[in-house]
């Protein structure tokens, strides 16, 4: 079980990153604007990344801060990729949620 | 001192990530994102991976949100949403329930799982700033150009197609349209 010391140990962090996946998650369900939902998956990305050093540290192991890197990366591809995605939706309708996005029609 | 790092970071964390959902300016919820990012940033620190809260801070905290306040202003979607209505009516009681069932797993995997890795690693070098370089940077170093070579060379072309795809999406069609 958790130790109630005042060091925080590994758990500490995993639950910390935890409760960040969980508002992220219930942020892209909720929130209607696309801009807002992509931040909500940067939450998600960044809890995965904490936890992942925090693995990193517990295990002993140089590969998992090697991953975060990685995932940093594919996130500012993702990012990118995303945001031009949304600029060119949105440039030709004034829809600002993504109800409106309903319909496939173009 | 650990101790007191961690409960700042953590409420920088949480403070920010709620921000990210309940502010209805897009542009407020960029700005809490930052705040989230910082203290992951700070987090990182406080575990010795100090290349890592590096790149945190340039890349995300810099770029990302720069990208994503300028996206923000060319649009022109800086007006606030109404989180009052809701078009689906059962949508956000699911949503809680989802993310609580969510929450309730992962952090019973965490407290039942504790204790259960042992380290088999072979070790990382703590910061060591007393002969002019970073341990953990140079082992990162040897980690991501000797074992995954391969995989950082996949990362340059990735983001060279992400690049490219980018232009070519958000560029105006010229004669397509008619």
């Amino acid at each position: 079980m958790i130790s109630l010391s005042l060091t925080p140990t590994s758990s500490w962090y995993l639950i910390l990153s935890a409760v960040l996946f969980a508002i992220g998650t219930f942020g892209v369900l909720v929130r209607r604007n696309p801009l807002v939902m992509f931040m909500c998956i940067e939450l998600m990305l960044n809890a995965v990344n904490l936890s992942f050093v925090t693995l990193a540290r517990e295990l002993n192991d140089i590969n998992g801060q090697t991953i975060v890197f990685f995932v940093m990366v594919v996130a500012a591809a993702e990012v990118v990729v995303g945001l031009g995605i949304i600029v060119s939706i949105m440039r030709n309708r004034s829809a600002m949620t993504v109800d409106d996005l309903a319909e496939l029609k173009g | 001192m650990e101790f007191f790092v961690f409960v700042c970071a953590a409420l920088m964390i949480l403070l920010g990530a709620v921000g990210v959902i309940v502010r209805k300016h897009p542009v407020h919820a960029a700005l809490s994102l930052v705040l989230t990012l910082f203290g992951v940033a700070v987090l990182f620190v406080a575990q010795d991976a100090h290349f890592l809260a590096a790149v945190q801070v340039i890349v995300y905290a810099g770029a990302i949100v720069v990208l994503f306040l300028f996206v923000i202003m060319l649009l022109g979607v800086d007006r606030v949403e109404n989180l009052r209505t809701e078009p689906l009516s059962a949508q956000r009681p699911l949503a809680i329930i989802t993310c609580l069932g969510l929450l309730a797993v992962l952090v019973a995997a965490i407290v039942n799982g504790n204790g259960v890795l042992n380290e088999r690693g072979e070790g990382i070098n703590l910061p060591d700033l007393q002969n002019g370089s970073d341990a953990n940077t140079v082992q990162l170093a040897e980690s991501i150009f000797s074992r995954y070579v391969v995989a950082f060379e996949v990362t340059s072309v990735l983001l060279v197609i992400a690049v490219v795809g980018t232009v070519l999406l958000t560029r105006k069609a010229k004669s397509s349209a008619k």
